[in-house]
């Protein structure tokens, strides 16, 4: 047997590589929804001697978090009034959002879900009689009226296997495919030399080849999706993998920017879906369009019993809402489970019979009925096999059929993001309109507006999706919307700096260098062992990734304690973390796809750094069910109904957290 | 459940510089190894099931083999993808088979139109392209 002390992969890392410079108008860091959202809407702004190019990690066509596809779209306004979306969101995400960012998603989202459907998303209907047509059938379109299948107020059904090739093609097509740069990964934003707080480029590497990129920019959009893998995950061998957001989300998003200055906002806020237990299948469908409820482990539909009517009392007024804020459900969910009445199951038996028993009453005989079944049946798989298929994978392994049996669902490890129903990220500004509260405080950082709808506290760097804070409830569709509101915003921007000409502060080697450091320092030291994994000079990501996970879950509040920290914990977290930091400097990349897991660990210790900061500063629990102090175990209305705003010095090195003021521009009576 | 490749049924993609599941992979899992010229995915435990690869395979060489850590062995989920539908075979642990067949694009492959002639109005205000009249909250 040989000696295992040769690098994986097989793309080998050397340590000089070349070094290739590219000066644009407008750089776009990322390649899902939101970034696609920008490069098809740039063009139609941008004088043609502007410069566009955009750079992902990995290949358009299925990047980012729609890669799998998805089986719905999670915000459509239709014919509901903007306010109503604004406040739903407002209640889900517990009082502490900028209602002027919801709202502009709001006025443009629809249109960018008309679009899909013209490019070729098939969207289901209803027809004449209010039965069910998939997405290919005949029927109106959006655009020419016809009436989606809603689940929820806001929700409707696709079959929406291709969603992510479908939006990525006219991306691709209007900024023309050689100002498409894919595997190269984008690790660090850089400042201008000469003018204070502006963006000028960015720097990153390729997969594929030795090469080191290096761009110059006048504007840059970063949205490079949440943050996945920083908390310590339930399946931890193969199925670390099946993360219920994409696993190489990889906080890079809030980390590049955070680095170069821009404010962050409400960081502390995570996400913990409850989800079919392992395989992480979607809730959403069976929840709305199936009317499933959820069981404990004594039988009971506990989600309606007194005792949960006077739990959710203590949390007014957001408990009071006829749809349970998120956190709120799994706050119910783990009390269940910590009284030893779990597990959890998701009714699909009940659900699932009690439509044919309602089709047998209205008089179908059997044969009809089964029919209608088959349909029935069809829709229940089509939603995992759009989006989650390792669900599909574990009901056929467990040979479980969901008309016979329920599933098991289960709070799962915290994730960060912005997009979906939660709210960490940047803090950005909102429309220059009258209508965005006018805050008269010099920084930005307590401002709602600065000039450009979008733009990050630092000059010329936009953001948009799961990086822009503060407004959750995007999900896919106000994703892309909002990558189209930077579009115009970047092009503004260029117009208005004409004669501003980028200049970097490092020079070409000095990125590079850096860049590679984790190479350099593999192949100085590789043969101090027998084994390239285990060497006193060096650590792996893999390993490095794992005691990231190990600190977050014990000291941070995941898994291990049912969510559960406090101050002096959180300040444990944050020592190990620091000397995380420290030692991730002596990681080391034999191979290019290890170098990609480096950068990615960089950027997973930053963001969860703010995370654990976020958490630390403010003094409440105000996410029950994501998160908890046991030391300030409630939600304190009185004094924490304000954002957490925390700003790092690129300059000094160091952090300032601060509140700041919330300002309702949606009526607050009735609040919802 | 990683995906997996069949090596009697990868070509390499005959002798390419990258084959079509190292290109398709979001998570750079996928590599080809070139002396015996067949893919495999590097990484297991980093793998997703997004299916990107088992989709986009010429010769339908990739396969998925349920996460070892909590899916009893025997069942299967494979598709065949089309320009217009897929279609689903599932296979469970006991041997029994359920086929699903979904519309996944009502265009042609390359039909979506970009626009790319339309410009939009003034730069100096909120609207996109193809909206006019933007509402403001009441």
């Amino acid at each position: 047997m040989a000696l295992p002390n040769k690098p994986k992969g097989e793309l080998a890392a050397v340590v000089d590589p070349q070094i290739v410079e590219h000066d644009v108008d407008v750089l776009i860091v990322g390649g899902g929804m939101a970034a696609c959202g920008t490069a098809f809407e740039i063009k139609k702004w941008a004088p043609a001697d502007l410069k566009i190019v955009m750079v992902d990690k990995a290949a358009l066509e299925r990047s980012g978090a729609v890669a799998q596809g998805l089986s719905a779209i999670n915000t459509y306004i239709g014919s509901n009034p903007i306010e109503s979306y604004v406040k739903m969101v407002r209640n889900d995400l517990m009082g502490v959002v900028r209602e002027d960012l919801i709202y502009d998603c709001g006025r443009h989202v629809d249109e960018s879900v008309k679009l899909f459907e013209e490019w070729g998303l098939p969207i289901w209907k209803k027809d004449a009689d209010g039965e069910t047509l998939d997405g290919a059938k005949p029927a109106p379109t959006l655009r020419e009226g016809g009436t989606p299948v809603r689940t929820g107020k806001w929700q409707i059904m696709i079959n929406g296997e291709s969603y992510k090739c479908i939006v990525a093609e006219p991306a691709k097509t209007a900024l023309g495919a050689d100002n498409v740069h894919e595997r190269i990964f984008i690790v660090k934003l850089l400042l201008d030399k000469n003018k204070a707080n502006q963006i000028a480029g960015a720097v990153g590497f390729s997969t594929r080849e030795n090469a080191v990129h290096i761009y110059r920019c006048k504007t840059a959009m970063v949205a490079c999706g949440g943050a996945v893998n920083i908390f310590r995950p339930r399946s931890t061998g193969e199925g670390k993998g099946r993360a219920w957001y994409p696993v190489w989300n990889a906080g890079s998003t809030y980390t590049m920017c955070a680095q170069v200055g821009a404010t962050l906002t409400m960081m502390e806020n995570r996400f913990t879906p409850a989800r079919f237990k392992d395989g992480y299948g979607p809730v959403g469908a069976w929840f709305l369009l199936f009317k499933a409820k959820v069981q404990n482990g004594l039988g009971e539909f506990y989600a309606n019993s007194d005792a949960v009517k006077e739990e959710l009392a203590q949390f007014m007024p957001y408990g009071a809402s006829p749809v349970t804020p998120t956190c709120l459900r799994n706050h119910l969910m783990i009390n269940e489970l910590k009284a030893g009445r779990g597990p959890i199951y998701m009714a699909t038996d009940v659900a699932l019979n009690a439509f044919l028993d309602d089709r047998r009453a209205k008089g179908l005989d059997e044969k009809e009925v089964k029919k209608y079944w088959k349909h029935l049946e069809s829709e229940a798989w089509e939603d995992f096999l759009d989006m989650s298929v390792g669900q599909a994978g574990l009901w056929a392994g467990m040979d479980i059929e969901p008309e016979k049996t329920g599933s098991e669902i289960m709070p799962t490890e915290p994730y960060m993001l912005g997009s979906h129903s939660g709210c960490c990220g940047i803090w950005t500004s909102g429309p220059e309109e009258s209508w965005v509260p006018d805050v008269k405080n010099p920084s930005r950082a307590h401002k709602y507006k600065w000039g450009y709808n979008r733009m990050t506290t630092v000059d010329g760097l936009f953001t948009a999706g799961d990086g822009v804070g503060a407004s959750g409830h995007k999900f896919s569709s106000g994703s892309h919307a909002e990558g189209r509101i930077c579009a115009k915003q970047m092009v503004k921007f260029c117009r208005d700096n004409a004669s501003f000409k980028p200049e970097l502060k490092q020079t070409a080697k000095e990125l590079a260098d850096e860049i590679y450091a984790p190479v350099k320092r593999y192949i100085e030291f590789v043969g101090a062992s027998t084994a390239a994994d285990v060497n006193p000079n060096y650590c792996k990501p893999a390993g490095l990734m794992m005691r990231l996970m190990k600190a977050t879950d014990e000291y941070g509040g995941g898994v291990a304690t049912y969510y559960m920290t406090s101050g002096k914990l959180l300040n444990i977290c944050l020592d190990l973390l620091r000397l995380l930091r420290e030692d991730a400097q002596k990681m080391a990349a034999g191979d290019l796809h290890e170098l990609l897991r480096c950068w990615e660990n960089y950027h997973r210790i930053w963001c969860v750094e703010a995370h654990i900061r976020h958490i630390e500063f403010r003094k409440e629990s105000r996410y029950p069910g994501f998160y908890y102090r046991s030391d300030f175990p409630t939600c304190d209305d009185e004094n924490w109904k304000c954002f957490v705003n925390s700003t790092f010095n690129p300059e000094t090195q160091e952090w300032k957290c601060e509140k700041v003021e919330v300002i309702n521009i949606i009526e607050t009576e009735p609040w919802l | 459940m990683p995906s997996y490749v069949d090596p009697s049924k990868c070509d390499g993609c005959k002798g390419g510089d990258k084959t079509a599941c190292m290109y398709i992979c979001p998570n750079d899992l996928m590599v080809l190894e070139k002396t015996e010229m067949k893919a495999y995915n590097q990484e297991p435990d980093a793998c997703w099931e997004c299916y990107s690869c088992v989709k986009i395979c010429p010769q339908g060489a990739i396969f998925v083999r349920g996460y070892d850590d909590f899916v009893p062995m025997g069942g299967q989920v494979h598709p065949m993808r089309s320009a217009d539908s897929i279609m689903w075979t599932v296979k469970f642990r006991n041997g029994n088979l359920k086929r699903f067949k979904f519309p996944v694009r009502t265009t042609a492959e390359g039909a979506a139109n970009a626009y790319v002639d339309q410009k939009g109005a003034s730069l100096d205000d909120e609207c996109l392209l193809l909206e006019a009249n933007l509402p403001t909250p009441k």
